[in-house]
């Protein structure tokens, strides 16, 4: 075996039998996946409370058209007048009171609720809704306008989008193919920031042990950084499939268990999506299309590159300092370009994937990796691809060259702690 | 008019050939002929003019030493001085800026590694992996199979008596366990050259004479050894040849005994008695022979050991072209010599005078 083989070996041996490592590697899942559960959990508690509501409408237009639903109760007190009403709703510790005055056709302001809580945006907007809607009838009704005509006559259109090359696409897959870019992307910078530093904590124990001038003086400083790069790496890729088989199987066992819906957990829209057989279809059918092939294959390419960049900076900075305390100057163009890559993807891409923002940050290599990563599933042209990962390719050796240059002076400079001009002196030497 | 032309152009042409052939003729037999040198001269280690620039900072000027096959050679200066540099250039750590290395008669290269056992003043091993497994790695990164490198650790632990270590982790040994685990570190792959930097320091004196005979052993098996220390004690014991540098510079390189006879000083301990044996004769003695012999070389009252308590002490320094037999011809008429040993410099003394001079 080389001794690239050995160090990768020592590395990866290291990083796995450290007891913090193996902490980790079993609780993150426990804690993750109970958190998954204690929010399923809480939202149910919240949705379980149903809450009422007391209407006094003097107009006398409203009061049947408050239906109750499966979260809110509302109860008709218009006879008994505001004060009493309010009397009530105290008594009975009611969620809130509505008002709707008799001149609410010609000045609809003054419509009121009273409650010792602000109600929820949802409950807010469906009462306006209901209100705004019998006024509005009303008003056609009172111009002599047939409300059936209306109803009739209303048309929905939904628009399939398509491109040039025939592939169709909807709003549904587009957030689809947002959430696959962004997941990638978020993981992407995960890895980085934890991998990276644990780099970096390898050096800068090296470093400390003084073991630094014993192994150099078998090896290249270039092959010990290569060897803890790549064997940190595998370390990772361990913890990262630990992590998928505990947690998916703590996922399944704990749904099977608990009996729990784990689509209650979702957000509205997959919720509205789950009770529409024909929209899971449609969205099976679309991750279908996604070319997933082709995805997984610029992951891994991405993934790779961009997290070999990222931790020859880390190891770089590992060795120019003597301690983890002193690398705090050094984060900030490490976090910085990461932050910058995961807003541009979050807001720039998911609005226009080809647009210019999100084209030149899918170029510049130390944002390319997420930025092109998410762009990837709404379609990118091939030479723009190709461009990325050239440069991407091109700078991740230059990163390499010049952090080994770094790394080969730094790891035997002890006691000070650079700056940023005296390690470019550094590459001199 | 193109004859002559052409006639000239061939001139030219074997003018430059025959120019550039005898030059190349000549640097074949230069080179051959310094190789030869440098085998007929046993030295494992040439280095050559070796110059080291940290920006501004000139670490080494120019600096060659030899290091003889089958030597223990001692690199001593003050600190700061430019020896760790040079070990890391040997070690191939660090490049000269101009200046090159030969080991054997080759140019150092890559697979010099493996002849090499460098031992640092700052020690270090991974603290949380286990001894045996630690040394191991060490050796096999050194080009050793892992058979061998486990055969020899063993036998080493063994002779060292550490076997016991073998699962321990090193944060759970002592700082001298520890070195001793390093020692073996160095030496496992039975290099050609061994660099120690300051190999005793942190051993107790039982463990630092182990170490001490060890190196000998070492030495007598044919390996050749690079020295640092600070410690001239040990430098007196060991090296055989040393070599002293200051402020980026060699100031003195040689054999330890053709340079302890240069800079002898002709400078004697004498014990004179007179021939009665009583405590006013010595008085006598002390009162007509100092003020005599003052009159004709230093001479300064000593107090060293003797076993005689009536003895008369003193350090005398002659000039050089007396010897020894005309001082101890003239004291002989005195009285009888019960001491007469020449101070012969020691290394410290070596030491501080040159780098004071320098």
């Amino acid at each position: 075996m080389g001794a690239l083989g050995l160090i990768i070996r020592r590395e990866y041996k290291a990083r796995v039998t450290n007891r913090s490592f193996i902490i980790m590697t079993f609780l993150s899942p426990l804690i993750v996946v109970g958190m998954i559960f204690l929010i399923t959990y809480l939202t149910q508690v919240n949705e379980a409370g149903k809450r009422t509501i007391v209407v006094v409408d003097e107009s006398g237009l409203f009061y049947k058209d408050f239906e109750s639903t499966e979260s809110i109760d509302y109860v008709d007190l218009s006879p008994a007048g505001l004060t009493v009403a309010k009397d009530q709703v105290e008594d009975n510790n009611y969620f809130g009171l509505l008002y709707i005055p008799a001149n609410i056709k010609i000045n609809t302001s003054g419509v009121r609720f009273y409650g010792n809580e602000v109600p929820g945006f949802a409950t807010l907007e469906s009462i306006e809704n209901q209100i705004s809607a019998k006024l509005t009838n009303e008003k056609l009704l009172d111009r002599g306008v047939d409300l059936d005509m209306i109803d009739e006559s209303t048309t929905s259109v939904s628009v399939s989008i398509e491109d040039f090359e025939g592939e169709r696409t909807s709003k549904i897959s587009n957030w689809i193919k947002a959430g696959f870019g962004g997941g990638a992307g978020y993981l992407l910078m995960m890895f980085i920031i934890i991998y990276g530093n644990m780099v970096m904590r390898s050096v800068i124990e090296e470093k400390t042990n003084r073991i630094i001038e014993v192994i150099i003086s078998s090896v290249k400083p270039f092959k010990l950084m290569m060897g803890k790069i790549l064997g940190t790496t595998l370390a990772g890729i361990t913890q990262f499939m630990i992590w998928l088989i505990i947690g998916g199987g703590l996922l399944i066992c704990l749904t099977l268990y608990l009996g729990l819906d784990p689509e209650t957990a979702k957000t509205p829209v997959g919720n509205m999506a789950a009770t529409d057989l024909d929209k899971i279809e449609l969205i099976l059918l679309d991750i279908l299309r996604l070319p997933l092939l082709k995805l997984a294959g610029f992951f891994l390419i991405y993934f790779i590159g961009g997290y070999f960049l990222y931790s020859s900076i880390y190891a770089a900075i590992g060795a120019a300092v003597d301690s983890e305390t002193d690398t705090q100057q050094f984060m900030l163009p490490i976090i910085m370009p990461l932050m910058l890559a995961i807003y541009v993807g979050f807001f720039a891409v998911i609005d226009n994937p080809d647009g210019s923002v999100a084209t030149t940050f899918s170029m510049i290599p130390l944002t390319s990796p997420i930025v092109m990563l998410m762009r990837i599933p709404f379609g990118v042209p091939w030479w723009q691809l190709v461009l990325s990962i050239g440069i991407l390719v091109g700078s991740f050796l230059f990163t390499v060259w010049f952090g080994s240059k770094i790394y080969r002076v730094g790891i035997l400079m002890y006691g000070k702690k650079p700056t940023y001009k005296e390690i470019l002196k550094w590459i001199r030497y | 008019m193109i004859d002559y032309f052409l006639k000239r152009v061939s001139k030219i042409i074997f003018y430059w050939l025959t120019k550039y052939i005898i030059r190349s003729l000549l640097a074949l037999i230069i080179s051959i002929s310094l190789n030869f040198i440098s085998f007929s001269m046993t030295n494992l280690l040439v280095a050559d003019n070796i110059h080291k620039k940290y920006g501004n900072y000139t670490a080494l000027n120019n600096l060659s030493i030899s290091i003889p096959k089958g030597s223990i050679f001692g690199l001593l200066g003050p600190n700061g001085a430019g020896k760790t540099t040079l070990i890391r250039i040997i070690n191939q750590i660090t490049i000269p800026d101009s200046g090159n290395v030969l080991l054997d008669g080759e140019p150092l290269n890559a697979k010099h590694i493996a002849n090499i056992g460098y031992m640092p003043e700052e020690r270090g091993l991974y603290k949380s992996m286990k001894v045996g497994e630690q040394v191991i790695y060490l050796a096999r990164l050194k080009g050793l199979s892992k058979a061998e490198a486990k055969e020899r650790s063993l036998y080493w632990f063994e002779r060292l008596g550490m076997l016991s270590w073998w699962n321990k982790k090193i944060q759970e040994l002592s700082k001298g366990q520890a070195q001793k685990v390093q020692f073996i570190v160095t030496v496992l792959h039975q290099p050609k050259l061994l660099i120690f930097d300051e190999p005793f320091s942190g051993f107790d004196p039982i463990n630092a004479s182990l170490i001490k005979d060890e190196i000998l052993k070492l030495r007598d098996d044919g390996a050749t050894i690079l020295f640092s220390t600070h410690r001239m004690e040990s430098v007196e014991q060991m090296c055989d040849h040393i070599a002293l540098i200051n402020k980026s510079n060699k100031i003195l390189d040689g054999k330890l005994s053709d340079i302890k006879r240069d800079y002898r000083t002709q400078t004697y301990e004498v014990g004179i008695e007179t021939i009665d044996d009583s405590r006013s004769s010595l008085e006598n003695l002390e009162k007509i022979l100092l003020p005599e012999m003052a009159a004709h070389w230093e001479v300064t009252p000593a107090n060293f050991k003797t076993i005689n308590e009536n003895d008369l002490k003193m350090i005398v320094k002659i000039p050089q072209e007396l010897k020894s037999k005309d001082l101890l011809l003239y004291l002989s008429n005195k009285g009888s010599i019960n001491h007469f040993v020449e101070v012969i410099p020691t290394v410290n003394d070596i030491f501080i005078q040159t780098i004071n001079a320098d």
